[in-house]
Order: structure tokens, then C-alpha cells, then sequence
């Protein structure tokens, strides 16, 4: 039986990996897949969290993560193809009519 | 049982004159505008007058309730009229003279822009005034007290874009707010110990209460602080200083308002009141002096004024002064007869002061006329009468009412009847002083020059219209027929009811009277010729004198020039303190100091820490997430220094 620890640390490693993808990369696709991993690690812990102490509400919740992720890329990318299409980039910080 | 007079028309005709005229005036022709103007006012005096017929069939107070106003608890005040012999000929008086002044105002205000609205504001205050007349309690009473002074606001700054008049209107409101608060505070006290404003109800308790002879009491505040409402309204020491001034309105207002109407309202306040003054012999004495002081007073200021209208004015609070001595002396009839002869010759003076000013083009100062009896025959003729009147010549009609009060005034101290005789010298100088400055001797005006022209466009006086005319001629007989009523005291009789002096009349005439009075009489109308020759003397035949009596009497004379300086003692004492009171605390101290600055400094520093905030909000999507990123890392390092602290 693997400890529970290899998974959680497993899983920060993913999620800060995430995080990091997420400050350093430009294009939007990146940043895109970096949130899906940080939802993956989180998911993880999740279910190594369920598995040790045998409660169904964790598997439950990273169902529910993953719908949610699921819905969040079909609009995500959507908004995606969007910028694309107006801006001609994905360079983030191009992206920045908003400033003042 | 009394038949129904439905007194309500009285004061609701004039009303809808207003109303008509105020609303659609604007748009309608003069004609129309004067037919509606005179007709309301035309209908209340002919309503007045048919109540007048029906008096003799009357069981007096005559009361008729029109609707409920206030009811808390016991406390009740209606809408209801009350009528007596003092309500009728204040009834009389106020509409019949009203009336002929709106005739005048036809004349003298046609070339006005603003026709229509001086017609809306005359039947306004008719409105007013006769509600203030006809009240039967203090509170309705109020209302139209507070109404004439609305009235009276409007008609002086009728001219409102001059400036001066603005500042008059304002002056006279704000003055008679300080003798309102007086007469407020009264109002509370009846209420606070009887329950009641109503007249009847009120006197019913104050008749069994015994005469307050050791100290202020409680009827001799009510008495003192009525009084303070009476000397504002009635320009009255302290409170005169905003009359003169408010001659700044159109004549005909002067002559209404504040000679003849307005601003004798609080003589009839004071003697509706008897019953509780009569039981507060201080509050008596104070207005037996406030009324002796201010008719000596304003008579010397008088003296010196040269502005036509400023004499009449200062005569005007003069002549109040001695209705207030009157009433002060406890002969309240007295003082009614006064009020009833004054506006008669009163309103005469003013309307044909107004006739002068008309006929030499806006002028009013004195030195800048003369010689205009030849030009103008009919004014001269009704002001002669006029003058004559306030003089106190025999027979007409000042000399009766005069010389009541001072007959009376010297049976109460003879101190209030010397000084009444002096400034009845006065009076008789400095109205034949107008008299001869006005009408004899050479004109000083705008003369015309080779070109055949004034130099303002105005060309030799001109006599009045006839509009304006025959009011002058019906108040001219008035004021030679209209003291008649006093001899052998009928107009006392007529009124002993209200002021319940039936048998004492013919008593005190009885013992004291006959040879006394008619040696006072006697000294009187000598005064009066005195002060008239003296004027002859002054003005007429050795006209370098003045001048050399005022160089000799320098500081004097610039001092009565000056009014005393009272208006400058007024600034310096009550109104700058206010002023800067306001200026450096309440505005730079409260307003700026505490709510501006709260306002300000509050939002200052919104702003400077929005500045620094607003830094995070670069644009650089990153640099958010590095905030998330690092807010969070936070969150969780804290949590986890507490779960394991914790443990």
C-alpha cells in the first residue's frame, strides 16, 4: 500500500507546477492547460484523501471538479477562439485593453 | 336668535380678487384686471356695510363658526369669525379705506409693468387683514397677523429688482419676526394655563382673576409679551425701525399697510386683549410708555426728514405711539377712535403725498418742490384738510381723537399728557413744514428749461386723474366729519360693550370733566396753532432761519438727521455680531471646519488610498494570478501555522 503522503506530495507537486506554468507562461492555451493541472492535483488529493479514509465524498467531489473543469474548457476555449479571431494573438499580455 | 350674516364672504371676496388676478392677471388686460381688482374689494365693503345696517338687530358677540381646525384633547381652535363694535369698525375701517385706496391704485399704478400682480397682492392682504379683524381666537388671529406681514413683505419689495426695496422688505419681515416670537410665546402661555385660545373662553377666565398689583405675574407676561408682538407690528420702540423704511413700496401700500390697516393691528390686538391687560397694570404701564416714548421719539425725527414720504412714515409711528398711550392709560376706545380718525387722515396724507409725487415725476424729496398748490389745487386742498386733521385743529377729525387721549392720558399722570402736548407741537410743526416745503413758496423741481423741456423729461406738475382724485375727496371728508362721532363720547358709548366702561364714561366726564377738559382742550388746540406759526416763521417767512437754527445746533441736528443713528446702533448691537457670529463660526468654524471638512477629508482619503491600491491593477493578467497565487500561499501558510500552533 502506498503511503498517503507520496500521493499528496504527488499532488502539490502537480498543483504548484500548475501554479508556476500559470505565472510564466504567454500564451493563453498554456495558461489554460496549467489550470486544468492545478485542478488535476487537486483532484488527486482528493481521491487519495477518499481511498485513505474510505469516504465516498471525495470521489464525489472530483466528479463534481471534473464537470466543472469540463463546462469551464468548452467555454474557456470558445472564449479563446474569440480573442483569436479579434486580436490575431495569444500573447496575455497583448490581451490588455482593460488597462488604464 | 341672530339671522345668518355669513361674515365668511367678507375676507374670502378679496381673496378670490387675488386669486384671479394672480393667476390670470398676467394674460388680461389692465381693464379687466382693474374691474376684478376693485370689484372683490368693492363687494366686501358693500357686505361690510349691509352687516353694519343689520348691527342694531344683532345679539352681540355675534359668532359664526365655519369649520374645526384643530382639536387635541380639550384643546380645540376653529375657523370662526366674531363680531362685536370693535370687530366692526376695524371691519369698516379696513374695507371702506382699503377700498378707496384700490380706486387710487388704479391711477397711480397703471403705468406699472406689473399691474396685475400689485392688484393680487392689495386683495391679499384684504384677505389677511380681515381675517386678523374678524378672528375669534388668537390662533386665527395669528394667522392673519402673519398674513398682513406676507402682504406687507410683497408690497415693499414690490419694486423688487431696486435694491433698497428688496432690503426693506426683508428688514420689515425679519423685524416683525422678533415681535411675533414675542406674541408666540403669549400664545403658549394662554394655551399652557388657560387651555384656550378662544377669545371668549379666555377672557371668561381671566375676568375672575384679581388685578396683579405686586409684581410681574403671570398676566403681566402675557401682557408684556403681546405688547412685544404689538410694537413690532405696530412699529412700536424698540421694533419701529423697519416703517420708514418700508416706504420704499408703492405709495398706495404705504397709505394701506402701513398707515392706515397693518400696522394699527396691534392696537386692536391689545384692546381685543383688554380684559387681561386690565388686570396687569405693569404690562399696562409698559405699553402706556413704550406708546409716549415712541411718539415723542419718532415726532423729533420727523422734524428734520426730508423725503416727503419719510415724514409720514415717522408721523406714522408717532401717531401709533399715541393709540399705544392710549390703550396704556386704559382708555382703549380712545385708542380706536385714534386708529379709526388716523387712517382717514393718515391714508389722505399718503395718497396725496402720492398725488405730489405723481404730478412732479417720481420726485419725493421735499427741497426739490414748492410752490405747488397752483399746480396742483385739488391735492393741495385734501392735504390742507389732512394736515389740518393731525394737527389737531378743531373740528376736524384728529383734534376729537387726540384730544381724547390726551384728556385721558392726563387722568392717569400728567407727565404722559406734557409729553403727548409736546410732541402734538411737533406733529403740527413738522406737517406744516411739509405743508409750506411742498406747496408754497417757489417750485425747486425740474425746471423748464429754454428748450422747453425738464431736464428729465417730465415738463411742469400736472394735476392727478380723477381716479385718484375723488378717493382723496371721500377721505378728505372723512377727516373733517369723522371725529364727530366723539363728541359726547358717542364713539365711547358705541364701544363701551366690548370694553365694558358703560357707566364710568359720563361718571369720570361727570367729576373731573367740564372745566378741566375744556382748559386742556383749549391748551391743545393752541399747541397745535403754535407748532403751525412756528413752521409759518420757518419755512414761509424768514425761510435763511432753519439753516442758521441747524448750524447752531450742529451735533443735534446731524444726529436727527441721522434717525439718532438708531438703524447704525442696530447694525453695530444686533446685526453685525450676527453676521460674524455666522461668517467665522457657523460658516468657516461649523460648516467648513466640521461637515466640509468631514466630507473632504473623507473622500481624500478614499482617493490617496485608491491611488496606492490601484497600483495591483496593472493590465498583466500575470501579475493578478502572481497576487492570487501569492494571497493564497498566505492563507494556507497562516492556516497551517494555526493548526499546527494549535495542537
Amino acid at each position: 500500500m502506498v503511503p498517503l503522503s507520496y500521493y499528496l506530495v504527488l499532488s502539490g507537486f502537480l498543483f504548484a507546477c500548475g501554479v508556476v506554468a500559470f505565472l510564466i507562461k504567454r500564451n493563453i492555451i498554456t495558461i489554460f492547460m496549467s489550470i486544468e493541472l492545478m485542478l488535476n492535483g487537486v483532484n488527486l488529493s482528493f481521491v487519495a484523501f477518499a481511498a485513505h479514509w474510505h469516504a465516498l465524498a471525495g470521489q464525489v467531489f472530483v466528479f463534481f471538479v471534473m464537470v466543472v473543469a469540463a463546462a469551464e474548457a468548452a467555454v474557456g476555449l470558445a472564449i479563446i477562439i474569440a480573442v483569436y479571431r479579434t486580436r490575431e494573438t495569444l500573447n496575455i499580455d497583448q490581451v490588455n485593453l482593460l488597462k488604464l | 336668535m341672530n339671522p345668518a350674516l355669513n361674515l365668511w364672504l367678507i375676507p374670502i371676496l378679496p381673496l378670490a380678487g387675488a386669486a384671479i388676478n394672480g393667476f390670470f392677471g398676467k394674460k388680461s388686460s389692465r381693464q379687466t384686471v382693474s374691474v376684478v381688482g376693485l370689484f372683490f374689494p368693492g363687494a366686501a365693503f358693500a357686505w361690510a356695510l349691509w352687516v353694519a345696517l343689520r348691527f342694531s338687530s344683532l345679539s352681540l358677540p355675534y359668532q359664526e363658526y365655519l369649520a374645526h381646525w384643530i382639536r387635541s384633547g380639550s384643546f380645540a381652535v376653529d375657523f370662526s369669525f366674531y363680531l362685536d363694535q370693535l370687530s366692526l369698525v376695524m371691519l369698516l375701517v379696513v374695507t371702506g379705506v382699503g377700498f378707496l385706496i384700490h380706486i387710487y391704485s388704479v391711477g397711480y399704478m397703471w403705468d406699472d409693468p406689473s399691474y396685475y400682480r400689485f392688484f393680487a397682492y392689495l386683495n391679499l392682504f384684504m384677505f389677511f387683514m380681515l381675517t386678523l379683524v374678524l378672528a375669534n381666537n388668537y390662533l386665527l388671529m395669528f394667522i392673519g397677523w402673519e398674513g398682513v406681514g406676507l402682504a406687507s413683505y410683497l408690497l415693499i419689495g414690490f419694486w423688487f429688482t431696486k435694491d433698497s426695496a428688496a432690503s426693506a422688505g426683508k428688514k420689515a419681515f425679519i423685524v416683525n419676526r422678533i415681535g411675533d416670537f414675542g406674541f408666540l410665546i403669549a400664545l403658549f402661555l394662554l394655551i399652557k394655563h388657560f387651555g384656550t385660545l378662544n377669545f371668549a373662553q379666555v377672557f371668561d377666565a381671566v375676568k375672575p382673576m384679581s388685578a396683579e398689583t405686586a409684581g410681574v405675574g403671570l398676566l403681566s407676561t402675557i401682557g408684556i409679551l403681546l405688547m412685544v408682538g404689538a410694537a413690532g407690528k405696530s412699529a412700536q420702540i424698540p421694533l419701529y425701525v423697519w416703517l420708514p423704511d418700508a416706504m420704499e413700496g408703492p405709495t398706495p401700500v404705504s397709505a394701506l399697510i402701513h398707515a392706515a390697516t397693518m400696522v394699527t393691528a396691534g392696537v386692536y390686538m391689545v384692546s381685543r386683549s383688554h380684559m387681561i391687560f386690565e388686570r396687569a397694570p405693569i404690562a399696562l404701564t409698559v405699553v402706556a410708555i413704550t406708546g409716549t416714548l415712541t411718539a415723542f421719539f419718532a415726532a423729533t425725527i420727523g422734524i428734520a426728514q426730508t423725503d416727503i414720504k419719510k415724514v409720514l412714515a415717522y408721523s406714522t409711528v408717532s401717531q401709533l405711539g399715541y393709540m399705544f398711550m392710549a390703550c396704556g392709560v386704559g382708555a382703549f376706545s380712545a385708542g380706536i377712535f385714534h386708529l379709526m380718525t388716523h387712517a382717514f387722515f393718515k391714508g389722505l396724507l399718503f395718497l396725496a403725498a402720492g398725488s405730489v409725487i405723481h404730478s412732479v415725476g417720481g420726485e419725493q424729496d421735499m427741497r426739490k418742490m414748492g410752490g405747488l398748490r397752483v399746480y396742483i389745487p385739488w391735492t393741495f386742498g385734501t392735504m390742507l384738510i389732512a394736515t389740518l386733521a393731525i394737527a389737531g385743529i378743531p373740528p376736524f377729525a384728529g383734534f376729537w381723537s387726540k384730544d381724547e387721549i390726551l384728556w385721558q392720558a392726563y387722568q392717569t399722570s400728567w407727565v404722559y399728557w406734557v409729553i403727548g402736548l409736546i410732541t402734538a407741537f411737533i406733529t403740527s410743526f413738522y406737517m406744516f413744514r411739509l405743508l409750506f416745503m411742498t406747496f408754497f413758496g417757489d417750485y425747486h423741481g425740474v425746471q423748464v428749461d429754454e428748450h422747453g423741456r425738464g431736464s428729465h423729461g417730465h415738463g411742469e406738475p400736472h394735476e392727478s386723474p380723477m381716479v385718484m382724485l375723488v378717493p382723496l375727496m371721500i377721505l378728505a371728508l372723512l377727516s373733517v366729519v369723522g371725529g364727530l362721532v366723539g363728541i359726547h363720547n358717542g364713539f365711547e358709548h358705541f364701544l363701551a360693550p366690548v370694553f365694558g366702561t358703560g357707566a364710568s364714561i359720563d361718571a369720570a366726564t361727570g367729576a373731573a370733566g367740564g372745566y378741566t377738559e375744556y382748559l386742556l382742550m383749549g391748551i391743545s388746540v393752541v399747541v397745535a396753532l403754535l407748532g403751525a406759526f412756528l413752521a409759518y416763521v420757518l419755512y414761509l417767512s424768514k425761510p435763511y432761519l432753519p439753516q442758521k437754527i441747524a448750524d447752531a445746533l450742529n451735533g443735534f441736528y446731524t444726529a436727527v438727521v441721522h434717525k439718532y443713528y438708531i438703524d447704525e446702533i442696530y447694525a453695530a448691537i444686533f446685526v453685525k455680531p450676527l453676521i460674524d457670529g455666522s461668517t467665522r463660526i457657523l460658516w468657516q468654524g461649523v460648516d467648513k471646519g466640521v461637515i466640509d471638512a468631514t466630507v473632504n477629508n473623507s473622500a481624500d482619503a478614499a482617493r490617496s488610498v485608491s491611488d496606492e491600491v490601484r497600483q495591483m491593477q496593472s493590465g498583466n493578467l500575470r501579475s493578478y494570478a502572481a497576487w492570487i497565487a501569492a494571497g493564497s500561499a498566505l492563507v494556507i501558510a497562516y492556516m497551517i501555522w494555526k493548526w499546527t500552533g494549535a495542537r
